[in-house]
């Protein structure tokens, strides 16, 4: 439905130029929700909008639908782009429009009868839930309503595709789970193919099959979302993890830690678990097998779509040998192990 | 005061209306697209145009920059070409429509550049092209500015009227000079002078309530 191939973009020339995207690929199957998630500045935006033209790539392909949207004329461009809704952060709704008018601007835009966009825009404003604000200004919704509001009006023209530009970023939870929420039914009810980018990992969580993670203007994961968020296979995808899990050592912890291992030391270790290892005793094991010794300092277990995902901070108390053996015991088990210091044996 | 008089100033307050009206319609109609014309034509804007928008601003800064007094001698030859005479308040009219057209063009340009870009790019993601961006989204959700601007050029346009009168315009400036400044009639020159000050008035007012109407936000 989408497809990037080797997408690059570059803004200025020479020395100062901006690698804003570096030889992208992406593939996004029909009916599928794919985030991609990044920190600000890594591309994000400039690679949802090479998707409609925006942003025109400076080299590389983009299929939408089969079609070739770099080789288009600016009409064809306008048509396909009829094909293709978009929302964004700040919902863009114009202002001396009423709810019922903004629905019907992209309507409007390709020329349909009056009658014609009634029958339209109504069932659209039932199905975000709005019926009954159609006269409204949007000055009067929150910013929740705004933004079904928006996504009202960008599927009005029968989009296959919707892309998302942070749809939710200036939305509180709650607010944000309800539109969430409608954007999965969206993609349940009408088989829409949705692109979204965001910075949160709970919208990752919450509705995306797949998702890529995006750094300095380069792909560097793309993995179904059970399998980022139980094996993230960079570092960059382990900092979002641990950040939205809110999992790190204690701070009081962090100022004891030495690098490197002494002979009154003991590890303080991260571990990572998921699948079958989640429900095996295997803390419990490891004292009885290696006579190790486990403080828990955090562990949190959360569910991701249908996998388990298990994060603990733990010290392991023993000898070095003890605790390498107990190491290689958990490794041997499916379980990722991280070293996070070391620290000086309480006397 | 004598019906004489009386007939004088009202003679003048119409005059000056018919110059700040033809001269205002005829601005707008003129400096409306040309405000527009300096705001989408910038660099990254939904007509950008390297060489015109320079250009378009240079041509409109001239305009703005040469005082009204001189313009109003200056371009006397270019008057009667167009009205047959450089004398009364169609001549007058002339001068001031040259000086009000890139007085209202920055005015749109400003009320246009107060629109978030995110309406214009989500315009584009439907598929609009330049011409309804202009028509559907730019002009509209301006209106507030705009109207503002013509307020703005309107209160302008009873001054420069004002100043019409010494090269004799016709209207209240011209009568204040004649009869006010010339002759020494005190009362004559107050009465001008208050006349001009509720005009002044009634335009903000009336400028104000229709952007109070138009605001949605």
């Amino acid at each position: 439905m989408i497809e990037l191939s080797n997408v690059s973009k570059t803004y200025g020339s020479g020395d100062s130029a901006v690698h804003a995207l570096q030889n992208v690929n992406l593939t996004i199957p029909k009916g599928t929700i794919h985030g991609v998630i990044g920190l600000s500045g890594a591309g994000k935006s400039t690679l949802i909008r090479c998707v409609n033209l925006l942003e025109r790539p400076t080299s590389g392909s983009v299929l939408v639908d089969g079609q070739e949207m770099t080789g288009l004329r600016r009409r064809e461009l306008n048509h396909a782009r009829h094909r293709i809704g978009m929302i964004f952060q700040h919902f863009n709704l114009l202002t001396t429009r009423t709810v019922f008018d903004n629905v019907a601007l992209p309507l409007e835009l390709m020329g349909e009868k009056r009658s014609a966009i009634k029958n339209r825009v109504l069932p659209l404003l039932e199905m975000v839930g709005l019926a009954d604000k159609a006269k409204q200004y949007p000055a009067q919704l929150s910013g929740g309503q705004k933004q079904r509001v928006a996504i009202a009006r960008a599927l009005a023209s029968k989009p296959n595709v919707l892309l998302c530009d942070e749809a939710t970023s200036a939305l509180d939870p709650q607010t944000t789970s309800s539109i969430l929420e409608l954007l999965r039914d969206i993609n349940h009810q009408l088989g829409i193919t949705i692109l979204l980018i965001t910075h949160e990992m709970e919208v990752v969580k919450s509705i995306c099959h797949r998702v890529s993670l995006i750094s300095d203007g380069k792909l560097v994961e793309d993995a179904e979302v059970g399998d980022f968020f139980t094996a993230p296979a960079t570092q960059l995808g382990r900092d979002f993890l641990i950040d939205f899990l809110q999992l790190s050592p204690p701070k009081e912890l962090l100022e004891r830690l030495e690098e490197s291992p002494s002979e009154h030391t003991h590890p303080v270790v991260r571990l990572t678990f998921s699948g079958d290892a989640v429900s095996t005793p295997l803390i419990s094991r490891l004292a009885r097998e290696c006579s190790v010794d486990v403080s828990i300092l955090q562990a949190k277990v959360e569910s991701i779509q249908d996998r388990t995902l298990g994060l603990m901070i733990a010290e392991l108390l023993g000898s070095h040998e003890q605790t390498q053996q107990a190491m290689s015991y958990l490794e041997a088990h499916q379980l990722q192990v991280e070293v996070l210091g070391h620290v000086q044996r309480n006397v | 005061m004598s019906s004489a008089m009386f007939d004088l100033i009202l003679q003048a307050t119409l005059d000056t209306l018919y110059m700040v009206a033809v001269s205002g319609v005829i601005a707008t109609l003129l400096g409306l697209p040309l405000g527009v014309m300096l705001y989408v034509t910038r660099p990254r804007q939904i007509l950008a145009m390297p060489v015109l928008n320079p250009v378009l601003g240079i041509i409109t800064n001239i305009g703005r920059s040469i005082p009204f007094i001189i313009l109003m001698v200056a371009i006397i030859p270019f008057t009667r070409m167009l009205v047959g005479t450089s004398i009364g308040i169609n001549a007058a009219s002339v001068p001031l429509t040259i000086a009000a057209i890139p007085f209202v063009a920055r005015l749109i340009e400003g009320a246009l550049n107060e629109i978030s870009p995110g309406l214009i790019e989500s315009a584009q993601s439907m598929g609009a092209t330049p011409w309804q961006i202009i028509t559907k989204v730019l002009i509209p959700e301006a209106r507030g500015g705009i109207i503002t601007g013509l307020t703005i050029t309107l209160v302008t346009l009873v001054s420069y009227s004002a100043m019409a009168g010494a090269v004799g315009g016709g209207g209240l400036g011209d009568l204040g000079i004649r009869y006010g400044y010339n002759r020494f009639k005190p009362p004559s020159m107050l009465i001008t002078v208050v006349i001009l000050v509720v005009l002044v008035q009634g335009f903000q007012s009336l400028g104000d309530y229709l952007v109070r109407k138009s605001d949605r936000k």
